[in-house]
């Protein structure tokens, strides 16, 4: 029950119900689509990155509320980072959702952090990473949709 | 026991039942299917199953998920197996493990004996004329690629393959693959927004380069009933042969396939309350000797040189390789135990339980059911307003409550209703009213969760 309340907190929910940054994006120069042939999650990131800073990221696309509040989560924090800070960030996320590893900073997650409950839901992580994988796609501008399978 | 009792449930023999195991089955197994079926044969009212006595004989209906009580409603993913399939294939193991159709020794007849009377029962459950009819296999998917494979090889650039909208992804690939090969064409019979199959545009896409139709009877993700009868007449006048995908029907309706006429039916054993890994197709016996072999090895050889090889007969040409011994064995088990439950029985627990679930569905706001046909069985798909399934899933769960949530291995379904995805709950015989009710609950609490 509580581990369902972690998973399910108010921010997420409202994340989920009024994303942010939903939309396609004008002068986007990178894109990428991801997709979880598991359960159909499908979303499009458009980036517009200048001299390695991403000046603006949006999404599109359909899923559950841990995919969707993570890639609303998620394109509100890439603004203003260099590509380098994005893999940082990447990397403190995935330690925070599927948890392995040293016990990872969460200090520099900010608002990311929200969705740490998804840790007790292993089948869930996938949902929380969509986005990011789809980022990983979007920055290396590989032609392929990302899979999470 | 179809108002039985269990002595008759007793006389069951493991891997058949009648006079044919009882005649050639080795005594030692004899008594050990006695003792089984003694120790596991459900009891039933004479009109009505009697559910809670048949929950006893499945061990895993009584373990707990996330600390509440398991309400299992995913059973047209897979059904769960009464203590009496299970101390089956165990005892097989513990007893009777040997390789067949070879050994000169006891044991070995034994099993040979065993699978052999598996391959009966499952001849007198879906009422084929002939055991030659029977190939054991891995599953319905397996079966379809076998057909596809070997029968389809007679197909030529321009043949057609019909199928329909609501088919799993396993009965739709196979024929996409197939239709790469060869050059033949993929048609495809639409369902209108009930999830029914459209009667007048399957018929209008029959036509004369017809040369297979392969379609459910039963669809995993809508729960519609086809009219496979009057489909099979159909796809007969015009010359082709017809497989139905038996993995969804076979648990929930008694099938028989001379009198639906259908020359290929496929099914799973672990739908059907027996083992994964072992399923069945059936073919009439004048096709299946026509076709090539498709795997070579083991018992679908004659004789072997290597100039020529010739090979076994049916069934044996289609089953390469020691076969899944333990699963034929044990899925003729699981046949024996519906059997003994009764599967009209079965149907009219289902159907009831179905009824009262659509009814309670209609009845809350913001549930919006995915497969509304007049003839449907065993399935309710929905989605939730606001809710994606799989949040509904993952809730469902803390609740003890197992359904899927997804696409159902039928993405053109999703499509044609504009989902990406549904929840879906399945029922199988030892379901409940109560447990609809705490479904419907825990549906409620979703909504709560997101309200």
């Amino acid at each position: 029950m509580s581990d369902l309340r972690d998973l399910y907190q108010e921010l997420i929910v409202d994340h989920y119900r009024h994303p942010h940054n939903f939309g396609p994006l004008a002068g986007a120069n990178r894109r990428a689509e991801g997709f979880n042939p598991l359960c159909g999650d499908r979303l499009t990131l458009y980036l517009q990155v200048v001299d390695g800073v991403i000046e603006d990221a949006r999404f599109e696309g359909s899923g559950c509320a841990i995919s969707t509040a993570s890639a609303s989560l998620m394109t509100d924090a890439l603004k203003g980072k260099t590509e380098a800070e994005v893999e940082n960030l990447f990397a403190g996320f995935h330690a925070l959702v599927a948890g392995g590893g040293d016990s990872p900073s969460t200090a520099a997650l900010g608002k990311l952090e929200v969705l740490a409950g998804v840790r007790e839901f292993p089948v869930r992580v996938k949902c929380a990473t969509l986005a990011w994988h789809t980022l990983r796609a979007a920055l290396r501008e590989a032609g392929q949709p990302v899979s999470t399978e | 026991m179809n108002a039985a009792g269990p002595s008759q449930g007793a006389k069951a023999p493991l891997g058949g039942s009648a006079a044919h195991d009882v005649a050639s089955v080795g005594a030692r197994m004899n008594t050990m299917m006695n003792e089984l079926a003694r120790a596991s044969a459900p009891e039933t009212a004479e009109t009505a199953l009697a559910v809670a006595r048949l929950r006893q004989d499945f061990p895993i209906l009584h373990r707990t998920v996330n600390g509440k009580p398991l309400v299992y409603l995913d059973n047209a993913a897979t059904s769960q197996k009464p203590r009496y399939v299970i101390e089956c294939e165990a005892r097989y193991y513990a007893e009777l493990n040997a390789n067949i159709h070879r050994g000169v020794h006891s044991l070995s007849q034994q099993a040979t004996e065993a699978y052999e009377a598996a391959r009966d029962t499952v001849r007198r459950f879906i009422h084929a004329a002939r055991r030659e009819e029977i190939v054991f296999v891995r599953g319905t998917t397996e079966a379809i690629n076998l057909v596809a494979a070997s029968y389809g090889q007679r197909l030529r650039p321009g043949d057609e393959v019909l199928i329909t909208e609501m088919e799993h992804h396993s009965n739709i690939v196979p024929w996409q693959l197939l239709c790469e090969r060869t050059g033949a064409v993929l048609r495809v019979a639409p369902i209108d927004d009930a999830g029914e199959l459209r009667l007048d545009a399957f018929e209008r896409l029959l036509g004369p380069a017809t040369r297979i139709v392969a379609l459910t009877q039963l669809s995993n993700a809508l729960g519609t009933l086809n009219p496979v009868q009057r489909l099979v007449a159909l796809a007969h006048a015009v010359g082709a042969v017809v497989l139905v995908d038996g993995a969804q029907a076979v648990a929930h309706l008694p099938v028989d396939v001379q009198a639906l006429d259908c020359d290929f039916y496929a099914f799973s054993g672990h739908k059907l309350y027996g083992p994964t890994g072992i399923g069945v197709l059936y073919g009439k016996a004048a096709l299946l000797d026509a076709m090539p072999p498709w795997q070579g090895g083991g018992d679908m050889i004659r004789e072997v040189t290597f100039a020529r090889t010739t090979y076994n007969d049916l069934p044996y040409k289609f089953e390469a390789g020691t076969p899944h011994i333990a699963g034929g064995i044990a899925l003729g088990a699981a046949i024996d135990y519906v059997g003994m439950v009764g599967l009209p029985a079965i149907a009219a627990h289902e159907q009831a339980l179905l009824a009262y679930a659509t009814e309670r569905a209609a009845g809350m706001a913001g549930l919006r059911l995915i497969g509304t046909a007049r003839d449907k069985a065993s399935i309710l798909s929905f989605t939730v307003e606001g809710v994606h399934p799989h949040d509904v899933g993952t809730i469902l769960d803390d609740e003890g409550v197992a359904v899927r949530a997804g696409h159902h291995c039928a993405m053109p379904v999703m499509a044609h209703f504009g989902v990406p995805a549904t929840v879906r709950a399945s029922f199988a015989l030892y379901n409940t009213v109560e447990e609809v009710d705490v479904l419907m609950r825990a549906i409620r609490r979703a909504q709560e969760v997101f309200g």
